[in-house]
């Protein structure tokens, strides 16, 4: 569904990313695990189109959407949730859910959206005329999700869902991330828990100094010793 | 209920007792108070106007000044008589005839000050932040350097003479009702005015939603602008002499001060903001020519009434940094949302509004507040 190939991303002259490749099938959830500053967030807005590439490619569906702008990459299905629980906090949640479905201009489906967004995350329906700003982090977090939800998205790119939540909240976030790719979402995740988000994905990237160290099966990348040193805390 | 949501108290405060001072005022036409408020309104376009971009969108523009400048000028041009135009210099023969109808020449003029936000748009908005504050300060100086040396067209430093006296109560407020039901709509009951705000709220967070963030900026800088010009146009056939002088850093400041005081964040605070910034220099300028109070002959204070209007805008920015309305757009809503108008036959507002008035009466009784 999405190809990336050679992927490579300057800030101006510091390049970021040196040629990374990497694959989603369509329905799979994808971990992409690395420590601070590996360039994981830099390659999910080079996706999303927020950041240009300097060279490489993205292929979704068959199409090259390397210099599409956000907002046809956003009409062709690819949503981005940005990192920290970027809501509009002086909106309330309702507001904030509309936004959502900006490029989706018949309200009739607008508001079936809504409805199964609701159904997703109950605490949204209860709290829907308070202002964003009023939820706790978790919940922010779960409106930031199902906001990229109201545009109907095939891919979401999830960045750090888990920042700054409590063990049990991020628990409750990681369920929400699995039920939608149980009901059909491609997602790729973006996160530096490693072990939460190797847990609920198929498969996972590791990524380090702008290059992908490894890649394989969720499942046994947890078995290697190597790894389990170097992001599990193991021994 | 309360008092402020009553259709009934929002209809008398908001639109019956504007409405009645506009006619009284309308009937004495050319008189200084009328005058006045013919200003009240132009300042109300500009600084609502001013809003769109300072409030709305994330970005300080402070060269309103600028625009008001164009489309002065434009819709001068196009509607002073065939002997002022035989005075200027050197104007080409096929315009020396040419004259357009009022409601042409401001849109013409909207339309050519909105050209010039869009040529500069492109460049001046990838600046942000002050940035682009001082980019907007050049341009200011770019139109007057034109204006003062360009003698085909506006017959340089001696500027424009003669222009019809066109503004008056009723164009100014039919233009201004215009304007600010266009803005208004376009902000609050639109999407392309949600995605604005939250463009402003975040600007990468919102790019993640679709919102284009280029032809956002500037086509709300060219719609800011395009009223900019009609309000400045309105100016120019208020006063009937325009000059490069006139549309300078003060002028520009000047509607920056009006959209801080009344609340940038908020369209009403344009209004307000421009309602202070018109009418307080007028009640304090007696202060200035030396006041007797009390039988005290106070001495001659000339410059007091800046002062003061400088003090109460430091005051202002320590103690109500968002404006005197904040977000609050209880002056739109009420003159342009149905219910106003609805709500005046329902039986409902005048029981709420008794019941309100009852028990504002026994809080006031009790020396407290229970009624908000």
């Amino acid at each position: 569904m999405l190809q990336i190939k050679e992927l490579c991303v300057k800030y101006d002259n510091i390049q970021v990313l040196h040629g990374i490749s990497l694959e989603l099938q369509e329905g799979e959830l994808v971990a992409l695990i690395g420590a601070n500053g590996a360039g994981k967030t830099t390659t999910l807005s080079t996706i999303s189109g927020v950041k240009r590439a300097f060279s490489g490619q993205i292929v979704y569906d068959g199409k090259d959407i390397t210099k599409a702008g956000t907002d046809e990459i956003v009409k062709m299905g690819i949503v981005q949730v940005p990192e920290g629980r970027q809501i509009f906090s002086k909106m309330t949640i309702e507001e904030n859910l509309i936004l959502g479905a900006y490029t989706e201009k018949d309200s009739q489906r607008q508001k079936q959206n809504m409805q199964r967004v609701m159904e997703l995350f109950p605490i949204l329906r209860e709290r829907r005329r308070q202002t964003a700003g009023t939820l706790s982090g978790g919940e922010q977090q779960m409106l930031a999700i199902a906001r990229a939800l109201m545009g109907n998205p095939r891919m979401l790119l999830l960045d750090e869902p888990s920042m700054g939540l409590s063990p049990l909240m991020t628990e409750q976030v990681f369920d929400a991330v699995k039920s939608l790719n149980d009901q059909g979402t491609t997602i790729l995740l973006v996160e530096q828990n490693a072990y939460d988000a190797m847990e609920i994905s198929h498969r996972t990237y590791i990524m380090e100094n702008g290059v992908i160290t490894r890649e394989g099966k969720s499942s046994e990348l947890m078995r290697d010793p190597a790894i389990k040193q170097a992001y599990l805390g193991g021994d | 209920m309360r008092y402020r949501d009553n259709p009934a108290v929002r209809f008398v405060c908001f639109v019956l007792i504007p409405l009645l001072i506009l006619i009284i005022c309308a009937m004495n036409r050319g008189h200084y108070y009328s005058d006045l408020i013919c200003l009240f309104g132009i300042n109300a376009i500009l600084a609502v106007s001013l809003n769109l971009v300072n409030g709305f969108s994330g970005m300080f523009s402070m060269g309103h000044a600028a625009f008001m400048a164009v489309g002065a000028y434009t819709s001068a041009l196009l509607t002073i008589s065939e002997s002022q135009k035989g005075r200027m210099a050197g104007l080409p023969a096929w315009f020396q005839t040419f004259t357009l109808p009022f409601p042409l020449a401001l849109l013409c003029a909207g339309a050519a000050a909105a050209l010039l936000a869009l040529l500069i748009g492109f460049p001046v908005l990838r600046l942000k932040n002050h940035y682009l504050s001082v980019a907007t300060l050049g341009l200011i100086v770019i139109v007057r350097a034109f204006l003062d040396n360009e003698d085909q067209f506006t017959n340089g430093a001696r500027g424009i003479t003669g222009l019809p006296s066109y503004s008056n109560i009723v164009t100014v407020f039919v233009t201004a009702l215009l304007l600010l039901y266009i803005m208004y709509r376009l902000i609050r009951c639109s999407s392309y005015g949600r995605g604005l705000i939250a463009m402003r709220d975040d600007d990468v967070a919102a790019q993640t939603l679709g919102v284009r963030l280029v032809t956002k900026k500037i086509s709300i800088f060219c719609l800011s602008a395009f009223a900019a010009g009609i309000g400045g146009a309105l100016w120019g056939h208020l006063q009937s002499v325009i000059s490069g002088q006139f549309f300078y850093f003060t002028d520009s400041f000047e509607i920056v001060e009006m959209s801080i005081i009344g609340g940038m964040f908020s369209l009403s605070g344009g209004i307000v903001g421009a309602l202070v910034m018109t009418f307080l220099p007028e009640i304090l300028a007696p202060l200035e020519t030396g006041l007797v109070i009390g039988g005290v002959q106070l001495p001659e204070l000339y410059g007091a009434s800046n002062l003061i209007l400088a003090v109460l805008l430091i005051l202002l920015i320590i103690f109500r940094r968002q404006g005197i309305l904040g977000y609050s757009e209880i002056i739109m809503e009420s003159i342009f949302s149905k219910r106003t108008y609805t709500g005046l036959f329902q039986a409902r507002t005048y029981r709420d509004l008794a019941a309100a008035t009852r028990a504002k009466l026994a809080g006031i009784g009790k020396g407290k507040q229970t009624c908000k």
